[in-house]
């Protein structure tokens, strides 16, 4: 059997969700008989190939944020959106009922220890968001796995029921948002 | 004594009873928010809708009958609650991570409950500064979901009327009745029946979140199904 490719990205996260699929412990010996990695933190390839499968955790927050997400769902046959951020934003999106430009302004040019009275502008930093989006609402997301962050028995679930062709469903016992 | 079908099995019941009444009492699950058994219904969350002779209807207001035969779980009606579920999610703020109502809130186990991953639908956002002016008790209007318990508890019981629900349509929302409209300049007291009824996390007790660690929150232990009834029990 092919083993499936697997691209994994963080964007506006914290890299928990990460750390909970490392989680999943020994097991990875098991997922890594069955799986490839492509482009992934893991790694640290830069570049997202044709996947099978891609996880993304994090909101959206920058205009870096949604040229990487573009890019996996073109690359990646299935998509999924990783833990709270990726689905409703999560602590990132508490921004959003503030003005942009009221919390730069307030950060560079107000906070002690970090105004410098300048914003910063330097061409290679990406450009924030408005507001802070979950992954749906700019492309199609096939799968969602929610927790702050998914358990790795959710992951673990997702993964081993996607291997073995089975709809991923998950218990009582599994879908948390906390 | 009369009865009325619930999906088929028999549940009996008292003359005005309404069909969620007479289902809770019989330990059957109908989903519901708005609805608390110590209070007049007020039917405006919809969830607790069911099917009746091919008609849907609010069971919580609606009158238990003779005969009747009413359907509640099945597909179609467990998407439509689905659906106002996940609405409801995002009229609000519902960051459940940092919720003290996590594990313990109504709204989140219903999502639960009907398998929601996600809200599905665009988030709103909206711009709803939090109430802390009274001493032991906040006020965390991101996450009202308008059920009017608060607003009936204050005025039906403690005979205070804090609560109100304001506007029309989409624009409906919680006020509250001082001047200044805030808490902090109202008769509220943390003794106040309205202080316990909320089922999500607006009326928060200072001073003690999080105090109970996950996994014994009250729905770590028991499926909302299996919780609802609990609040007959613990009243007898
Ligand atoms: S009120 Fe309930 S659904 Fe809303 S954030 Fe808190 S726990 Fe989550
Ligand atoms: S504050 Fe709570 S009890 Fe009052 S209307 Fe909102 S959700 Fe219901
Ligand atoms: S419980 Fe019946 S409409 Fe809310």
């Amino acid at each position: 059997m092919a083993r499936l490719k697997v691209a994994t990205a963080t964007l506006a996260g914290c890299f928990g969700c990460h750390m909970s699929f490392l989680a999943i412990d020994e097991r990875i010996f098991e997922l890594v008989e069955h799986v490839e990695f492509d482009r992934s933190p893991i790694n640290d390839i830069k570049k997202v190939g044709e996947c099978d499968l891609g996880l993304i955790e994090g909101g959206l927050c920058n205009s870096e944020n949604v040229e990487v997400l573009r890019e996996f769902r073109k690359k990646c046959r299935i998509l999924v959106a990783v833990g709270a951020c990726a689905i409703n934003g999560g602590l990132p999106a508490q921004r959003n009922p503030i003005p942009l430009s009221v919390i730069l302004d307030e950060i560079y040019l107000g906070e002690a220890g970090i105004a410098h009275g300048v914003i910063p502008n330097d061409p290679e930093l990406p450009l924030p968001l408005n507001k802070v989006h979950p992954l749906h609402e700019v492309v199609k997301i096939d799968y969602f796995l929610p927790g702050c962050p998914p358990s790795a028995d959710v992951i673990w679930k997702f993964l081993t029921d996607l291997l073995a062709g089975r709809e991923p469903e998950f218990g009582p016992e599994l879908l948390h948002y906390d | 004594m009369k009865s009325f079908l619930l999906d088929g099995e028999r549940i009996s019941f008292e003359e005005g009873e309404t069909i969620l009444q007479a289902a809770i009492r019989a330990g059957k699950y109908i989903p519901h928010l708005c609805f608390h058994p110590e209070f007049r219904p007020h039917g405006s969350c919809k969830l607790c809708t069911v099917k009746i002779a091919g008609r849907q209807s609010a069971s919580c207001t609606r009158l238990a009958a003779e005969g009747l035969e009413v359907e509640s779980e099945t597909a179609e009606l467990n998407a439509e609650r689905l659906l106002l579920t996940q609405m409801l999610f995002v009229e609000g703020n519902h960051f459940c991570p940092s919720c003290e109502k996590s594990g313990d809130c109504q709204l989140q186990a219903t999502a639960y409950h009907l398998g929601m991953t996600s809200a599905h639908f665009d988030h709103f956002y909206p711009n709803r500064p939090v109430d802390a002016s009274h001493p032991e008790y906040l006020l965390d209007f991101n996450r009202c979901i308008l059920c009017s318990l608060c607003v009936r508890a204050s005025r039906d019981v403690d005979n205070k009327n804090v609560f109100a629900l304001a506007g029309r349509g989409i624009a409906t929302h919680l006020v509250v009745n001082a001047r200044s409209g805030k808490l902090g300049d109202t008769d509220f007291a943390a003794t106040d029946k309205a202080a316990s009824v909320c089922p999500v996390g607006v009326i928060l007790k200072k001073g003690k979140g999080f105090s109970v660690p996950i996994g014994s929150r009250t729905f770590d232990k028991k499926e909302i199904g299996e919780w609802v009834d609990t609040r007959l029990k613990e009243r007898t």
